[in-house]
């Protein structure tokens, strides 16, 4: 280098808007405040138990038979969810009807209503008495208190995750790519197959793993309409909080780290779905 | 006067300056020009105090401003995409500079509305104050942002592609206009562009950059007339480019002596870059390169004929006067390079 | 805008029929059934229900937890977008990552993990004990499980948005002499009022909505840590169904005046917001 560089090359100067030390350490410090050192004390205590400890109170039959059930009952609301928020998307994008923007904007209710509402109104609809439920009795059918009304708990929770994921891909699929598809010779039902889905897959999946999450989470809108029969209709975070009240904290450290990793899990696959579909459309 | 010292900046990995000296000279106007990553608007960042440089110093008439924020400048910024407040009226907008000022040497409310007012006359938009950006022209926002760096007084204006976003109509009645306003005005005034007709028709100067260094400096006509390496050559104007070989100092295209002076070049493989008005028809095939025409289409005054020549495989542009019909598709020219520049050559192409 | 290839064909209706079918079954009647019980006895038991003391103790608990954590969140939200929107470095989309983590917690966990670090066995709680400073089962707790459900609500909505808009306006503002905090007052807040605005919406439904996470940290106590969905939990409980919905009402109703105004911002000002994830 010539001689004229007397000064040491400055570092890490990047930027001349103020501020970043500032809002940085604010971010850190209240991120691990609120976040960050709380859940790490729950695997913290279960490191703490021993491995066979946490097994036993992790992995309880009564603890299985509570996975088994949040997870069924979330998967197969998310797939119910998959079928018919992608026609609710589809057709709140695609087509014109009378309170079009009502319905629009109700998509939303799930995430503003209240969970224990929510919940108590479902029970309202669906027990032996209720709005629904007194002609499905009759039937035979009973959908309250059961793995069934939790499922339709965690549909009614995971529906606008699905419509505001996929929403926005079918809206930028612009009418000139189905056009291009037909003219190219391909049925309609074949520009849905071919051209349609695949686009949309990734937000689908996305949609999906969101609705999921949350799902085997859920609590509030679940406790009312679930029965809560041990080994039957007990969600995961309902043993989590009865053993809690027993001053059983093994058994609900072990499970939190359990449901905790199977989120983390989640949150993972739901990056890479991400990362992979800006790969492949570069969106 | 402004002066840069072994400016060089890194991103990453990647050289986006290497050791620029510069010297900007009281009120002239100077044009950085070069591709888009060439570093020039990085080079213009560092002079207003928006980036810093890793090494080097950047002096305003003799002080040292290296480590000034753009704040302490005095330096006026007209961005790409104008960067107007959306939220704040033109006259607000214009007027911001001054309602900023610590509040001892800040004009009262009607004194900052005035010279925005005045300010707004200057560029040609007196009436629209009370106008959002949103409701202007693309013409109009760039005059807004304009007259907006000008309300503080700037001892430089810095302004980086300033037709950019514009269609070429306006672009080229702004500019125009710009030019004028400077000749008016009388400031220092630096753009950034990659339009090499917008630098040799605004500047006095121009810096023609690539590649994180400077390539040349100098008079528009110095630039298109003299360029100092292919890299200007090709970049400012239309050139073609031949491969050639030098020896006892004639350069050969496949073996056909070019009648071109070689003085000072060195003996082996080289480029020889001509424009397409530097040629000559003549019969004589001694010296002279056949070209058979594949089309012709008329630019201005000239038809603009483009051909292929046997052993290049890139396509030739030659101008010819527009006083006979244009040569035939299949018509073969033989070519006489009147003026062309031998530069040695880089890469080997063909 | 889009003319669908599918429109004219014979499905179009049927679909718009099962959609409006699934929404109505599972959006507007659960909405219905919520007004439909409260008022079953009528205005009178309504309204009776809902001055009952420890009815307004709950409102009034709710009132002062969203107070509380919806600023909060609001100041680490601005701060968050202000560092990872306006500058680079390295471990960005990790810290984007930790902030979204509470969105993929169970509430009843995030509840858990307060009372395993403040509680009676927690690590902290002996200390607390002997200084006479309560944290669960008492409003602090409430306030904390409550900030951690809603923790991600403004900084995710404004974390894009900051981004979309790039630096220009704020490096402008400051090469016309604009101090940092003028720059922020000036030019950044206005442009970013309309998702701040969003996210503190959504923020506050959910700040007095959360009942999962509030539930295991509040004890139940009935007049003083109780918050109004837990209330409702409690009437329902009680069997005491006209009480339970009618303090629901008013919780919906908070919902359809978050659905109002979203829609508001959406239509009148084109305001769309960046993710989809909450």
């Amino acid at each position: 280098m010539p001689a004229k560089f007397t000064r040491k090359p400055r570092k890490g100067r990047k930027s001349i808007i103020p501020g970043f030390g500032l809002t940085m350490g604010f971010t850190l410090a209240w991120l691990s405040l609120i976040v960050l050192i709380p859940l790490s004390t729950v695997f913290i205590r279960a490191a703490g138990m021993g491995l066979e400890e946490f097994l036993e109170v992790g992995f309880s039959p009564r603890a299985i038979a509570a996975y088994q059930v949040s997870f069924g009952t979330a998967f197969a609301a998310a797939l119910v969810n998959a079928v018919f928020g992608m026609i609710v998307a589809w057709v709140i994008v695609r087509y014109e009807f009378p309170g079009k923007r009502i319905f629009d904007a109700l998509i939303d209710l799930p995430f503003a209503l209240p969970t224990a509402v929510a919940g108590i109104a479902l029970t309202a609809i669906y027990a032996g008495n209720g709005w629904i439920g007194q002609f499905l009795e009759p039937l035979g059918i009973r959908v309250a208190y059961n793995p069934i009304g939790i499922t339709i708990a965690l549909i009614f929770i995971g529906l606008p995750f699905i419509v505001r994921s996929v929403e926005p891909v079918l809206a930028d699929l612009s009418s000139e790519v189905e056009e291009a598809a037909l003219s190219l010779g391909a049925t309609p039902r074949q520009v849905f197959t071919r051209v349609i889905l695949p686009t949309l897959l990734p937000a689908l999946l996305t949609g999906f793993a969101l609705a999921l999450a949350r799902g085997v989470g859920e609590y509030g809108s679940v406790i009312f309409i679930a029965g809560n029969m041990p080994f039957e209709s007990e969600i995961a975070p309902l043993l989590i909080l009865t053993q809690l009240e027993q001053y059983d904290y093994a058994g609900a450290t072990a499970m939190a780290v359990v449901m905790l990793l199977v989120s983390f899990a989640m949150l993972l696959f739901i990056n890479l779905v991400q990362a992979w579909s800006r790969r492949r459309v570069g969106a | 006067m402004i002066s840069l010292d072994g400016i060089s900046k890194r991103f990453g990995t990647f050289d986006a300056l290497r050791n620029i000296d510069l010297e900007v000279r009281d009120d002239e106007f100077l044009a950085l020009l070069g591709p888009s990553g060439s570093g020039k608007t990085t080079l213009l960042r560092i002079i207003a105090g928006l980036a810093f440089p890793d090494a080097g110093r950047v002096s305003f008439n003799g002080e040292d401003v290296t480590d000034l924020k753009v704040a302490d400048r005095k330096v006026g910024f007209v961005f790409q995409h104008y960067a107007l407040f959306r939220h704040m009226s033109v006259a607000d907008n214009v007027g911001f500079g001054l309602s900023v000022r610590p509040r001892r040497q800040r004009p009262r409310k009607p004194e900052i509305r005035a010279r925005a007012r005045d300010l707004l006359e200057l560029v040609q938009l007196g009436g629209l104050e009370d106008r959002y950006p949103a409701q202007l022209s693309g013409g109009q926002r760039q005059r807004v942002a304009l007259a907006r760096a000008l309300a503080v007084e700037p001892q430089l204006l810095l302004l980086d592609e300033p037709f950019g976003a514009l269609d070429a109509k306006v672009r080229k009645e702004l500019r125009r206009w710009l030019r004028q306003l400077h000749e008016q005005m009388k400031l220092t005034s630096i753009f950034v562009t990659h339009d090499q007709e917008e630098a040799l028709e605004l500047a006095d100067r121009v810096v023609v950059m690539n590649d994180g260094a400077i390539e040349q400096i100098g008079p528009p006509e110095d630039i298109y007339m003299a360029p100092r390496s292919s890299f200007v050559s090709g970049f400012v104007g239309d050139t073609n480019s031949l491969p050639v070989t030098v020896a006892d100092g004639v350069p050969r295209f496949h073996d056909r002596p070019i009648a071109v002076d070689a003085a000072g070049v060195a003996e082996g493989s080289a480029r020889l870059d001509f424009r397409p008005h530097d040629i000559a028809l003549d019969g004589d095939q001694a010296g002279s390169l056949p070209m058979i025409v594949t089309g012709a289409y008329r630019t201005g005054g000239n038809w603009r004929v483009e051909g292929t020549v046997s052993g290049l495989s890139r396509v030739i542009e030659i101008d010819l006067a527009t006083d006979r019909p244009p040569p035939e598709p299949g018509q073969r020219l033989a070519l006489r390079i009147t003026r062309g520049r031998l530069f040695p050559d880089e890469k080997a192409r063909p | 805008m889009t003319a669908s290839v599918y429109r004219k064909s014979g499905g179009a209706r049927w679909l718009v029929a099962v959609a409006l079918t699934f929404m109505v079954l599972f959006l507007v009647l659960p909405l219905a059934t919520v007004f439909a019980e409260a008022l079953a006895r009528g205005f009178e038991a309504y309204g009776a229900t809902l001055t009952h003391p420890d009815a307004i103790a709950a409102i009034k608990l709710t009132l002062t937890v969203a107070a509380i954590s919806v600023p909060l969140n609001v100041v680490f939200g601005i701060a968050a977008a202000w560092a990872i929107a306006k500058f680079d470095f390295p471990g960005k989309s990790l810290l984007v990552t930790f902030i979204d983590l509470p969105f993929s917690v169970s509430p009843v966990v995030a509840g858990l993990v307060y009372v395993l670090l403040f509680g009676m066995q927690g690590w902290l709680g002996p200390w607390l004990r002997e200084h006479d400073i309560q944290i669960i089962f008492a409003v602090p707790g409430i306030v904390l499980a409550t900030i951690f459900v809603t923790f991600p609500f403004v900084a995710r909505e404004l974390i894009p948005l900051m981004a979309e808009q790039g630096r220009d306006d704020e490096e402008a503002a400051l090469s016309l002499g604009a101090s940092g905090f003028q720059t922020f007052l000036r030019v950044t807040l206005p442009n970013i009022r309309w998702g701040l605005f969003y996210g503190v919406l959504l923020c506050n439904a959910r700040a007095m909505g959360e009942f999962g996470a509030v539930s295991v940290v509040s004890g139940h106590l009935r007049g003083l840590t109780n918050t109004m969905p837990l209330h409702v939990e409690i009437l329902y409980n009680e069997y005491n169904f006209v009480a339970a919905f009618a303090v629901a009402s008013l919780l919906a109703l908070l919902a359809l005046l978050t659905l109002v105004l979203k829609s508001i911002l959406e239509w009148r000002f084109g305001y769309h917001h960046g993710s989809a994830g909450h």
